[in-house]
């Protein structure tokens, strides 16, 4: 692999990369999805996550681990999770909209689901994070070169406690598709990027949330390095009438499962030595 | 509430598919990161210790836009379930940091050896890695090299090879800190953890 392909902070991505047309990287997730089809057909067990070794997301070539993720039982502190609360985070933190002294521009939109673990529980009490581009597709971030025009009324940064039944809500506005230079003409699907805690610090994950619809699907490698589509569709929230409020903001629902805990539900944790 | 269907599903026996991961990608460093985020104990805390690395990807460069999380014991092994890692008081110990790398993909935490969690055991830190790149975190451990038996007889370093399981033990520095790096990809690849099964 040429010292061209590394990864250099102030060039964000490869420009090797960026001469593949959209063509050759769709290509390339074909492929790598009909491998995939072969192996399901054969043994019926859909994968869950995405792929760490998927070559059409340029910047995993040199970042995903070669060798097999070596299984072991969760000991002790792994069987816990930080645990996080309302001293952590302020109510207002979960609108988005009221960070600054105007609204934002943008259609302004409710986001809200449950955190679930793998049996169905609430995940409650715990912290969640998200972070997203402006209406126009552009973050507030150093190293976003997209030449969008930045809002000044938005920042896209949010954060809220899960409740008793495992709910979040968020009040934000519905972030832009914007073009990044993994390939030439490549653009990501409008998202929202989540961070979760669950019960046990195993459960940690972060994702993005996708909206229902987005014809920029199939050609994202990012979206298309989960090649299940089944897998796929969990991260594509639900737009939802119920949760539209009249003459005000349009509702998404989306719910988060996380993986097993590895301990019984619903056990106290008195004993901290365990 | 319309959370109908998921709480149908939820009563069932047979466990729900999880949300897969994604990756965080460049954009992070302006959400993630918080106030005193890699300071579990301040600087004069005594038994206060530097705990840095660097994260590596394949062709042995620094990675400048990972961010590295770590969960840990108390110096007395107790495990701390108090809240306000986002707002920390200086006083309270929480067990949870947070630190993004520098542009020369280095993290740096303030924090405290942990303690064995119970009698024997091999203490070690949890640790999540994210960034742009790799399409979901990626679970480690630090283990701490005074373990003597106690590593000797760990489940997870006992079942690997001597110099896969090297890369779980955290080297001590002359002034009692921890340096531990992490390598993505490679040479010296980190061994990192599955908590599923597949
Ligand atoms: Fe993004």
């Amino acid at each position: 692999m040429g010292s061209h392909e590394v990864d250099d902070a102030a060039e964000v991505y490869s420009s090797d990369a960026a001469a593949c047309t959209q063509a050759q990287i769709s290509d390339e997730i074909a492929q790598l999805h009909g491998e995939y089809q072969r192996t399901l057909d054969r043994t019926g067990a859909p994968e869950a996550q995405p792929r760490l070794d998927f070559a059409p997301y340029r910047s995993s070539i040199l970042r995903h681990p070669t060798k097999d993720l070596r299984h072991t039982d969760p000991e002790t502190i792994e069987l816990v999770s930080p645990a996080f609360g309302h001293r952590d985070v302020a109510e207002i933190e979960s609108d988005l909209t009221i960070q600054h002294n105007g609204e934002p521009l943008g259609e302004r939109m409710i986001v809200t689901g449950r955190v679930l673990d793998g049996e169905g529980h609430p995940v409650r009490g715990q912290l969640v994070e998200i972070w997203q581009a402006n209406s126009a597709g552009r973050y507030i971030h150093k190293r976003d070169q997209h030449p969008a025009p930045i809002d000044p009324n938005f920042t896209g940064v949010g954060r809220c406690i899960t409740g008793d039944d495992g709910t979040y809500r968020f009040t934000t506005i519905k972030p832009g598709a914007y073009p990044w230079k993994n390939h030439l003409n490549a653009w990501r699907p409008a998202h929202i990027h989540f961070s979760l805690f669950g019960n046990a610090f195993t459960q940690r994950i972060a994702t993005q949330m996708y909206f229902p619809g987005d014809p920029l699907f199939p050609l994202d490698p990012i979206y298309q390095s989960i090649r299940d589509q089944s897998a796929r569709d969990r991260l594509v929230a639900s737009y939802d009438h119920e949760l539209t409020s009249p003459e005000w903001s349009l509702g998404y629902r989306w719910d988060i499962v996380l993986t097993g805990s590895g301990k019984t539900w619903a056990e106290p944790e008195g004993d901290e030595h365990e | 509430m319309s959370e109908a269907p998921v709480t149908q599903i939820g009563t069932g026996r047979k466990p729900l598919p999880p949300t897969p991961g994604q990756t965080v990608g460049p954009f992070f460093g302006y959400a993630l990161p918080f106030e005193r985020g890699s300071e579990l104990v301040d600087r004069a805390h005594p038994g206060a210790i530097r705990l840095h690395g660097v994260v590596y990807d394949g062709a042995g460069t620094p990675v400048p836009d990972a961010i590295v999380e770590i969960w840990q014991a108390d110096a007395d092994g107790s495990i701390a379930q108090e809240t306000g890692s986002l707002k920390r008081d200086g006083f309270t110990f929480t067990g949870f940091g947070r630190a993004p790398v520098d542009n020369v993909g280095r993290y740096t935490f303030t924090t405290v050896n942990p303690g064995p969690t119970s009698p024997g055991s091999a203490p070690f830190i949890a640790v999540a890695v994210f960034a742009r790149g790799l399409m979901n975190r990626l679970f480690t451990r630090i283990y701490l090299p005074e373990g003597g038996e106690a590593l000797a007889s760990d489940a997870l370093l006992g079942a690997l090879e001597p110099e896969r399981r090297d890369t779980l033990v955290a080297t001590r520095d002359a002034d009692g800190g921890l340096r531990f790096d992490i390598r993505l990809q490679g040479e010296g690849e980190t061994v990192f953890l599955d908590f599923e099964g597949r």
